[in-house]
């Protein structure tokens, strides 16, 4: 019965990735700017992003989360906009608009009625070279980011491990620091450094503008030519590799916050489809995350959450398109009764396994089924087809890696991800961190009617 | 500005970041509604272009319907995929991930779901719906499970209790809807959960996921057959039951509220508000576009304009209805750091009590009809926010053509009857405000 099933799994849906598939169109303005357009027309919409490689991976000592600053001060007006236009103007005009930081980009977006694309290159273009950058406003909006910090980081305590955590288990890499940034950091950028951050990495060709929508490739195209040809390009640096150093034995770390729940986190240091020797490394490493944590049937949830009940939630993640090094990372919380010694014993032991047996030919096509599915429904977004063909990009990747992963992955062998796991997921390149909750006092007043 | 990334774990499928939003059929989408032979109802909207299907099973049997037994309908839908039919947890969850297909059932306020995505191609689609029959049908509840899955459910509600968001959120319905069936957490609370007993979940099970109490929403490339005959497959073998009681009205709060719980947070997360609008409220259009011009429109509300774009005292800032069954929650919320509470609260409440006495602007008005009708595609641009849209539809029963003529009732709208409405639905004299973090005494100390 299963046989048969796999079987047609694997017959039949190579031939529904062909029906679906959708083409990447690009064009490389004078100045640099790349332009990436995938046409999906079942909706009269078009999403628009601009892509910088820039993010706090890129920053130096001091200045952490200055992307991500810049990012907000992004709104903040040009010699044609004053402060907080472009939103109104976007928003006049029917679009949801945001922005994002990461360790290897920053990217704004607009979404759109598709004939309205024009208004979001103009503004788009207009803030990449002409933002006005006014003490007041950076004042304001440091009191913004500092609020965010406190939100995201200082009040959540799982966020709060995390930031602890990066920071051991990093000696040299800039994955080491939060996007976010240090708070001492946040409290004292100027003015200047945020002009010559802007200075030093807005331009067109540090750039990459990604359409997807009801659009004609070649009309965007000429959009792109109107709007962002006049731009100057810049004489970008390349940046320093800042290749993190070999670890040299296991790092074990406690935090403690208030907390009702302790938690553990291991992470092994790994190459990136962008870092490894051999692609298919990654590719391995990406297959292994989906064997532990690909879904509900997998071996985190059989074993610990159901299996053995040691665990009331268990995770695996590998960041495969990362610019740098990274984590594979394995996270746990504890079922009442057991600790969190309990957990890393036994996330070892699903390591170990995964070192010692070959994955079985059910598990391997189970996740093969999902990766292939999941393709598919992807393309239900053009936001997040948006997103894939950005973050490549950005990451130095190349957009044709969308393309390819669903039949890399296909190829990934048992064979592989028992050596992947037996070369990189070992103790002397473990990082591991404990979540020691500490009691919260709380108390209640009603203060009744005013 | 607003969002910033940080790494956590990636999942299976890709390690890029996961953000969903999307596309989709447009033109207002061509609802098709019928029933099924034991009579529930049916919403289909056939869409082109991706080998794939969203389907969606809608029971009445959320929170409110949990009587005293706080958190039953939340703890009895996570129950119904631990055990179905002939096969455990794991062998339900393999069966679709062996085919690409995407499962889960959750319960919110209302309404309990059940969600199946899944591949048209039909050797993969006839397991994947068999699977989701046999959970929605055949739940086992075996004691084992039972067990597992509440101690779970209470290792969740002390999580919340680590979240000083969370707990507002808590305290908020609790001043709100006082002994209504809103008033309390979906999750339930520790000692109501830990009295539960298997019974009690198979009774909750067999008295709401029941023919009479079901619909069902089936979106994607599927034809009008194909779907009557999902619909018939998939709730075969539920008995027809009947429809529960509605629920009582709510009543509006007396007097105005404050609360602040003590917590060591370094922001003080504040919510105002009362019970707002329903789904059949004749009011809903002048609230919902109302609201968008105080709150609810994102970067370029007036909230956000005040607290955050002129003060800086918050990241966000924001105001919403929630229309349920009865009336939901109108709520204003916003985080901020422990000893400027008094100043954003001031600012809040003044920013709300001017626009209760003014109404909105012309120009506001002109500038949120021309974001909201210019944006109506991206409502629905995704065969995943079709199908949430349907549901709400379906399970709401509001008319069929309510997208087709969305346009044309935000159009309608004045700022008399924008100003006019907001004045008789939101006094200030009834609001309830909930505070939680540092007070200013404690930070002195």
């Amino acid at each position: 019965m299963n046989n048969r099933l796999l079987c047609t799994v694997l017959m039949c849906l190579p031939v529904l990735t062909t029906q679906a598939e959708t083409k990447v169109f690009e064009h490389t303005l004078k100045n640099g700017l790349k332009v990436l357009v995938k046409e999906d027309h079942r909706s009269p919409i078009a999403i628009s992003q601009v892509w910088y490689k820039v993010g706090s991976s890129y920053e130096p000592g001091g200045i952490t989360g200055i992307s991500h600053m810049l990012e907000h001060m992004m709104f903040k007006g040009t010699d044609k906009h004053a402060a907080g236009e472009f939103s109104r103007i976007i928003a006049e005009n029917g679009g949801e608009e945001n922005a994002f930081t990461g360790q290897d980009y920053t990217a704004y977006f607009q979404t759109m009625e598709a004939s309205r694309l024009a208004v979001s290159f103009e503004l788009e273009a207009d803030r990449m070279r002409h933002l006005h950058l006014l003490a007041d406003e950076l004042k304001k909006e440091l009191q913004v980011v500092t609020e965010e910090r406190r939100m995201r980081t200082d009040d959540n305590p799982q966020a709060k491990m995390n930031e602890q955590f990066m920071a051991v288990v990093y000696s040299n890499s800039p994955y080491k620091h939060p996007v976010i940034g240090w708070p001492a950091d946040i409290a004292n950028y100027t003015v200047e450094d945020l002009q010559a951050w802007y200075q030093r990495w807005y331009a067109p060709n540090n750039a990459t503008l990604v359409v997807v929508g009801d659009v004609q490739s070649n009309a965007v195209f000429d959009l792109a030519e109107k709007y962002f040809a006049e731009l100057q390009p810049s004489d970008i640096k390349p940046l320093k590799p800042q290749t993190e150093i070999e670890q040299l034995g296991v790092r074990k770390m406690t935090v403690k916050v208030p907390a009702k729940l302790p938690s553990v986190v291991l992470g092994y240091k790994v190459p990136s489809l962008k870092t490894a020797t051999d692609e298919n490394e990654a590719y391995a490493l990406e297959v292994l995350a989906g064997v532990l944590d690909g879904g509900s049937g997998a071996r985190l949830s059989t074993h610990l959450v159901r299996g053995k009940q040691i665990a009331v939630s268990a995770g695996a993640g590998y960041g495969l398109t990362s610019r740098l090094s990274n984590l594979f990372e394995l996270e746990a919380t504890p079922a009442e009764g057991k600790t969190v010694a309990d957990l890393e014993v036994a996330l070892k032991g699903e390591i170990k396994k995964l070192q010692e047996e070959l994955v079985s030919n059910d598990e391997l096509q189970r996740i093969k089924a999902q990766v292939l599915a999941t393709d598919i429904y992807q393309k239900d977004s053009g936001f997040y087809q948006a997103m894939e063909i950005g973050t490549l990009e950005t990451a130095g990747l190349g957009w044709q890696k969308a393309e390819e992963y669903v039949s890399k992955v296909n190829q990934v062998t048992a064979e592989q991800v028992r050596e992947v796991a037996k070369k990189y997921l070992v103790d002397d390149h473990l990082s591991i961190a404990y979540l020691e909750p500490q009691a919260i006092n709380t108390t209640t007043e009603k203060k009744g009617a005013k | 500005m607003r969002i910033c990334f940080f790494k956590r774990t990636a999942f299976l499928g890709l390690g890029f970041i996961l953000l969903a939003f999307g596309q989709l059929s447009y033109a207002a989408a061509k609802i098709e509604n019928w029933q099924t032979s034991q009579g529930s109802r049916v919403y289909y909207v056939h869409t082109e272009g991706l080998p794939m299907v969203d389907i969606q099973v809608v029971f009445n049997a959320g929170s409110a319907n949990d009587g005293q037994q706080f958190g039953l309908a939340a703890l009895t839908a996570g129950l119904l995929d631990a055990g179905a039919g002939k096969w455990n947890a794991d062998e339900l969850a393999q069966r679709f991930e062996s085919v690409g297909a995407q499962f889960g059932i959750s319960s919110s306020i209302d309404l309990a779901t059940l969600t199946l995505r899944t591949l048209t191609e039909k050797p993969l689609f006839d397991k994947a719906l068999e699977t989701a029959q046999v959970i929605l049908t055949q739940p086992t509840f075996k004691e084992a499970d039972f067990k597992r899955e509440k101690n779970r459910t209470l290792a969740g509600i002390k999580q919340q209790e680590e979240s000083p968001g969370a707990l507002a959120s808590i305290a908020f319905y609790k001043a709100l809807y006082v002994n209504h069936p809103y008033a309390h957490s979906e999750s339930g609370d520790a000692k109501t959960v830990s009295a539960f007993k298997v019974a009690d979940v198979k009774s909750f099970y067999k008295k709401y996921y029941v023919a009479a109490n079901a619909i069902v929403v089936i979106v994607g490339d599927v034809s009008k057959e194909q779907a009557e005959q999902t619909a018939e497959k998939l709730l075969s073998g539920l008995p027809l039951g009947k429809k529960p009681e509605s629920l009582p009205d709510v009543t509006m709060p007396l007097a105005d509220g404050q609360q602040h719980i003590e917590f060591p947070s370094s922001q003080t997360h504040v919510l105002v508000g009362l019970p707002g609008s329903y789904r059949k409220d004749p009011d809903y259009f002048n609230l919902y576009v109302g609201n968008h011009i105080l709150g609810g429109s994102g970067l370029v509300s007036k909230l956000f304009d005040e607290v955050r774009e002129k003060r800086g005292l918050a990241y966000s800032a924001s105001s919403s209805f929630m229309p349920l069954s009865k009336q939901g929650p109108f709520l204003i919320s916003l985080q901020t750091r422990n000893d400027q509470t008094t100043q954003a609260l001031q600012v809040l409440n003044q920013t709300l009590a001017d626009f209760i006495s003014k109404g909105p602007s012309d120009a506001e008005l002109i500038a949120a009809k021309k974001n909201i009708t210019g944006g109506f595609a991206l409502r629905f641009d995704t065969n995943k926010k079709l199908a949430n849209y349907v549901a709400m539809i379906g399970f709401y029963d509001m008319p069929l053509d309510y997208l087709d003529t969305f346009e044309q009732k935000v159009e309608a709208v004045t700022v008399a009857s924008i100003t006019e409405a907001f004045k008789r639905r939101v006094n200030p004299q009834l609001l309830q405000t909930i505070t939680v973090g540092k007070s200013a005494e404690k930070i002195v100390q």
